[in-house]
């Protein structure tokens, strides 16, 4: 579905991504874990198109993406929930998520507003609420709502419980496992190795701007030298 | 539910604007007509501007030029005989329309205050040629023959008919606004506005969307043309000269950036507190400076959000 074929982005003269590369299949929920400074967050933009890699390739059910503009990318079907919530505070929590609802997906099933208030039903209470008037957990419900919203064929999720109370990323984590469960496919990036070996298929650890590690969660839980080498766990 | 204090003031203000007629007629003082003529017209292009400033972040500096091009097209029509309201306006309304799209195409590659800075300066190059149009005037402007002639549909040279035309088409252009703003269109502006590159992440190509706002504000802004041409039977360069952009900035501060009947009282206020500072002293603008300053400071999102912010702290206190 998603091929990040050794990619190199930079950030003006700083080179940040040395030739990164990732796959995520159709259904499956793949993990991009490292430490901070290491290029989650750049290969994300990079996907998404807010950068352009100078290196490499990246392809989206066999669409070449890396020179599209970013607004053409996420019609393909790429959801993004990005790092820091980025909701949009002068619009209501419902604005907020009716703005951006479509069908890119042609989910038979779509996200429509009812079922993303029902499966966050914090936010209804706040939907007439503007979006800076949320609290932290509210406003990544929001963020995960507006992303679903667009009914993608992939749903990225960068540093989605960063900052958040243990009861709400407990939600978090059972909305992944939910949706996995429905067969979306998730590329999650997360420092969480718990939760995330429970949720996710595979998983990529990133160093200095390249995968140095790729593997199951089996295999990942069973080598602890890697968590503790790469993780910092 | 209580209607909020933006609609009573809405209501408010179009039902004391629906009575001038009847006042200037009783007290016989024609000039509040004239008033109340010019209060509205420059409501609906203070309306037009706050969609795409106070809603969309586009400070233009230059949004008077679009008053200009369409009080220009209906003078130059007359100029040449061509009255017909039917041919003109949608005349006017077009040049605006394709001026709007190319000043806008081109300023909004840029941001903050190059994007002023580009705004400013296509306006002010309307308005020198303008100036150098010696046959339609040049600096001296170009009075109109006869106002806009709909076949006996509506007499624009009858006053108190062009005012409730002007009061009807500042009805509809709040009406186009609120519609505008509560679709996806004006949420997709207003996201914008705080996060492009999250809209564009999103699926939104915002500069299209951004262009469309430019063109809609800019064709409305050109409506108030029309209608300032018609009121005064007279176009001249000065209608798009930078400071009367700054004058519609101010009415739209002062009135509440961002509100959707803010611009109107903005311009009402405006226009009357120029009437009577006027009659105070010549050099108005000393009161009135320090008082747009005031407002500026401790009322943020002007006079109706001043009103909004009390109502919804008497609704907290109660």
């Amino acid at each position: 579905m998603l091929k990040v074929d050794a990619i190199e982005s930079s950030y003006g003269t700083s080179q940040v991504l040395f030739g990164m590369t990732l796959e995520v299949n159709a259904g499956e929920v793949v993990t991009l874990m490292g430490r901070n400074g290491m290029g989650k967050t750049t290969t994300i933009r990079s996907i998404m198109g807010l950068m352009q890699p100078h290196g490499g390739s990246i392809s989206f059910e066999g669409k070449r993406i890396s020179d599209l503009p970013s607004h053409q990318i996420a019609k393909l079907g790429i959801g993004l929930v990005p790092e820091g919530r980025q909701i949009f505070p002068n619009l209501t929590v419902r604005e907020n998520l009716i703005a951006t609802a479509h069908n890119s997906s042609g989910n038979s099933n779509p996200w429509i507003l009812e079922k993303v208030l029902a499966r966050f039903p914090s936010l209804e209470a706040r939907i007439n609420g503007m979006g800076n008037e949320l609290s932290g957990g509210e406003q990544q419900m929001l963020a995960i709502g507006r992303a679903l919203m667009t009914n993608p064929k992939l749903l990225i999720l960068d540093e989605a419980t960063e900052g958040l109370a243990p009861q709400i990323r407990t939600e978090i984590w059972q909305c992944l496992e939910d949706l996995k469960g429905q067969g979306q496919s998730i590329l999650v990036i997360d420092k969480n190795v718990a939760a995330l070996t429970r949720i996710a298929d595979r998983h990529n650890i990133i160093e200095k701007g390249q995968v140095v590690w790729s593997d199951t969660s089996e295999a990942l839980l069973a080598q602890p030298e890697i968590q503790h080498q790469y993780l910092g766990v | 539910m209580l209607p909020s204090r933006e609609t009573i003031v809405v209501i408010i203000t179009f039902a004391l604007l629906a009575i001038v007629p009847f006042i200037a007629s009783i007290t016989e003082v024609p000039f509040y007509l004239d008033l109340g003529r010019r209060m509205m017209i420059l409501a609906i292009g203070a309306l037009s501007l706050n969609l795409i400033m106070g809603y969309g972040g586009m400070i233009s500096f230059g949004h008077a030029v679009f008053v200009g091009i369409g009080a220009y097209v209906i003078g130059i029509c007359t100029e040449h005989e061509l009255v017909n309201g039917f041919i003109q306006w949608p005349l006017a309304l077009l040049a605006c329309a394709v001026f709007a799209f190319i000043f806008g195409a081109i300023s909004l590659r840029t941001r903050g205050v190059y994007f002023i800075m580009i705004t400013l300066a296509l306006a002010q190059m309307m308005y020198f040629l303008g100036v150098s149009l010696d046959r339609y005037g040049g600096d001296d402007g170009l009075p109109l023959a006869e106002t806009s002639d709909f076949s006996g549909l509506i007499d624009l040279s009858e006053k108190s008919s062009l005012y409730y035309l002007i009061f009807v088409l500042l009805l509809l252009c709040l009406w186009i606004c609120k519609r505008l703003i509560n679709s996806r269109f004006g949420m997709v502006i207003q996201g914008a506005r705080s996060n492009e590159a999250r809209m564009q992440a999103i699926g939104f190509p915002t500069y299209r969307y951004q262009l469309t706002a430019f063109v809609i504000a800019g064709v409305m802004a050109g409506l108030a043309g029309i209608l300032l041409a018609n009121h005064t039977e007279f176009v001249n360069p000065d209608m798009m000269h930078w400071t009367r952009s700054g004058d519609l900035i101010i009415m739209v501060l002062l009135g509440g950036m961002g509100s959707l009947a803010g611009p109107i009282v903005g311009a009402l206020v405006f226009i009357l507190l120029e009437e009577a500072l006027s009659g105070i002293t010549e050099y108005w603008q000393l009161i009135f400076g320090p008082f747009l300053i005031l407002v500026v400071l401790f009322a943020r999102g002007g006079l109706l959000g001043f009103l909004e912010k009390r109502q919804s702290s008497e609704d907290d206190d109660g």
